[in-house]
């Protein structure tokens, strides 16, 4: 009767064993391998430190100058463009420039890594039925896992800094551009895919003139949730030592500073807004040939 | 290659669809009928002994309904599908031989297609649909252009060059997958329903342009149709498709003067004999008259005749043909005889 009242499980001793020997297994992993990742990843981190300064060292008006031109560009809308100017206008007024430019730094760094690795995944696995039947359930546990069981692992491997706040941005940024992608991609018209066959595509020329162009509203959005993503976990980054607006919300919410969490916080959601309404717009862009857009 | 040879040739061909299907394929050719494969067996038959010859230059129709497996026969031509079993011969080349790379320069240069839905791709304008086949060809951009917009005019869309597929009615769209379909310069013209998403007075219009095209440029058409009349409008030969199966091949006169089997009866029974038949395919060809005077030519239609016929009363008017040769003769009689609505039991 035991059996039912009780669920079996392992024994106290043989539980501490067990997780003994896993973070065993992994000190001594990271202990034989941590400098050589830390090698590895060094150019992304002498990338990032560039971009940084680069953002944080060029004059003001400049700054701001691109700012407006990228979404106008973006958005072709002036509203957005001047609404944009203005919110990083206050943003510096009320001293958080120097954190906004490292975070964005940060998001444009991070960003840029999903979409390179992300399009390829996304494209492979609308190739086979088989690799998304894997990879799924991967890009389920990357969402959901918390933050937090992931940073231990990489604070282990490579110790607190920009580079593990990096991997941790983009291991939870980068699902949505992998699975937008996909689908992007096998919701494309068949008929269409028949064509592009039946006049001789290639495998690469049916990709990009087809695949990837009629995909692209689709991956847009998933470029779009995966800046959202990215600067949603700015605040956690700033626990393992990444630099920019996460920072003094820490320091807010340690003593209580109402006014310093607020002002950080509200800067974090001014840049979210901006990069939501420019993607968007752009994605929209991209079905102008639909039905009722405009020409040309 | 001569003219009056094969341009494109199927032998035996099988297709089923399925799990296994070569396990299938004996029980086919023994006879199995679709409806038993598919409950006992669960594989659908697509096609089944299929023979076709298609000379360089000329018109197939393939006609059946849905489910014939007439869109399936078409996909073979340019390997769109693999068959269970068969040959395909275009010119000299096996077809089923070719490697991917030789498959894919024989799409690109030999066949072009058009599909029911158009299948243009939205986001380019009508000047880069049109030149989407050379664009895979790797011609220049400059010259594609200058190609597909010769096309262009040639299928009455000039001036919509830069609107996107999205804003033109189905018919104009129709017209890009046409150009499309022309500009890369195939001989083989695979069209696949072109024409029955469009509205009846539109259709008519494509069929139109595409005679008058084909007058011009004489390519080797496969036309994919569920409509007889369109059948018969456009083919110089017609294959009829039942459950995978070929029932009956032959010219428009031959289908309605002497239909295979009840099947292709109820097809041929209400439509429009007058307009249909030819006066080449009930004229007398013997004891032809001496003289040419008020001579009609052999390819107008009994309908066009009549009032001509009328005019002679009982003489019989001789028939010639587009030499001006005295090729047969007709009476007003052998007309009205041909226009009479066969019944099952007078069937010869």
């Amino acid at each position: 009767m035991d059996f039912f009242e009780e669920m079996p499980s392992l024994g106290r001793r043989d539980l501490m064993n067990l997780r003994k020997g896993i973070d065993a297994g992994f000190r001594s992993f990271s202990r034989s391998y941590g400098e050589d990742l830390e090698n590895f990843f060094d150019p992304l981190l002498q990338f990032l430190i560039f971009f940084e300064k680069l953002l944080i060292a060029a004059p003001w008006p400049i700054i701001l100058l691109i700012i407006a031109s990228l979404t106008w560009l973006g958005s072709r809308s002036w509203k957005i463009a001047a609404g944009s100017v203005i919110c990083f206008i206050l943003i510096g007024y009320l001293g958080m420039w120097e954190d906004t430019m490292s975070t964005v730094a940060m998001i444009s760094v991070a960003t840029l890594i999903c979409i390179s690795i992300g399009i390829p995944i996304g494209v492979l696995m609308s190739r086979s039925d088989r690799l998304q039947s894997i990879i799924t359930p991967v890009l389920d546990v990357m969402q959901t896992i918390p933050s937090f069981v992931y940073l231990i692992p990489v604070v282990m491997l490579l110790g607190i800094g920009k580079v593990p706040g990096l991997l941790a941005v983009c291991i939870y940024a980068l699902p949505p551009i992998v699975r937008l992608t996909n689908l992007g991609i096998r919701l494309v018209d068949k008929q269409v895919l028949e064509a592009a066959d039946a006049f001789g595509s290639s495998y690469w020329q049916r990709l990009k003139d087809v695949q990837i162009p009629l995909a692209l509203p689709n991956i847009f959005a998933g470029v779009n949730q995966t800046i959202m993503m990215a600067l949603a976990m700015v605040v956690i980054a700033s626990m393992i030592g990444v630099k920019g607006l996460g920072i003094p919300v820490l320091q807010a919410i340690a003593n209580q500073y109402l006014a310093l969490g607020l002002f950080n916080g509200l800067a974090i959601v001014a840049l979210a807004i901006i990069f939501d309404r420019v993607t968007q717009a752009f994605g929209k862009r991209l079905q102008r040939h639909q039905v009722g857009g405009p020409n040309v | 290659m001569s003219d009056s040879e094969a341009l494109i040739r199927i032998e035996h061909l099988y297709k089923i669809f399925g799990s296994r299907p070569q396990t299938k394929l004996s029980l086919v050719k023994q006879g199995i009928s679709k409806q038993e494969l598919l409950e006992e067996h669960h594989h659908v038959l697509g096609l089944s002994d299929i023979n076709l010859e298609i000379p360089k230059g000329s018109l197939q129709v393939v006609m059946g309904l849905s489910g014939s497996g007439k869109s399936t026969l078409i996909r073979h031509i340019n390997r769109l599908i693999e068959p269970t079993a068969g040959e395909i011969w275009v010119g000299s080349g096996d077809v089923l031989k070719m490697e991917k790379v030789q498959l894919r320069e024989f799409r690109r240069h030999r066949t072009a297609m058009v599909f029911q839905r158009f299948a243009l791709l939205p986001h380019r304008t009508v000047l880069e649909n049109v030149s989407y086949g050379l664009n895979i060809q790797g011609i220049a951009k400059d010259e594609a252009y200058k190609r597909a917009e010769r096309w262009i005019e040639r299928v009455g869309l000039a001036g919509y060059e830069q609107h996107f597929p999205a804003k033109l009615s189905g018919g104009m769209q129709q017209r890009v997958g046409l150009a499309r379909a022309l500009a890369t310069d195939a001989d083989i013209l695979l069209m696949d329903e072109a024409f029955s998403a469009l509205d009846p007075l539109i259709r008519t219009d494509m069929q139109n342009i595409l005679l008058d095209l084909q007058e011009e440029l004489h390519r080797t058409i496969v036309f994919i149709t569920h409509d007889l009349d369109e059948a018969l409008k456009l083919g110089d030969q017609i294959a009829i498709l039942r459950d995978g199966g070929m029932v009956q091949q032959g010219t428009a006169q031959q289908i309605v003067m002497k239909p295979a089997d009840d099947y292709i009866m109820d097809f041929v029974r209400d439509i429009n004999r007058a307009r249909v038949l030819r006066i080449r395919g009930v004229m007398a060809r013997e004891g032809l008259p001496e003289n040419a005077d008020g001579a009609i030519p052999e390819h107008i239609s009994l309908e066009d005749a009549l009032p001509r016929l009328a005019s002679a009363g009982h003489e019989a008017v001789p028939v010639q043909n587009k030499q001006g040769q005295v090729v047969g003769s007709i009476t007003v009689e052998a007309v009205i005889q041909a226009m009479i609505r066969p019944d099952h039991d007078n069937r010869n």
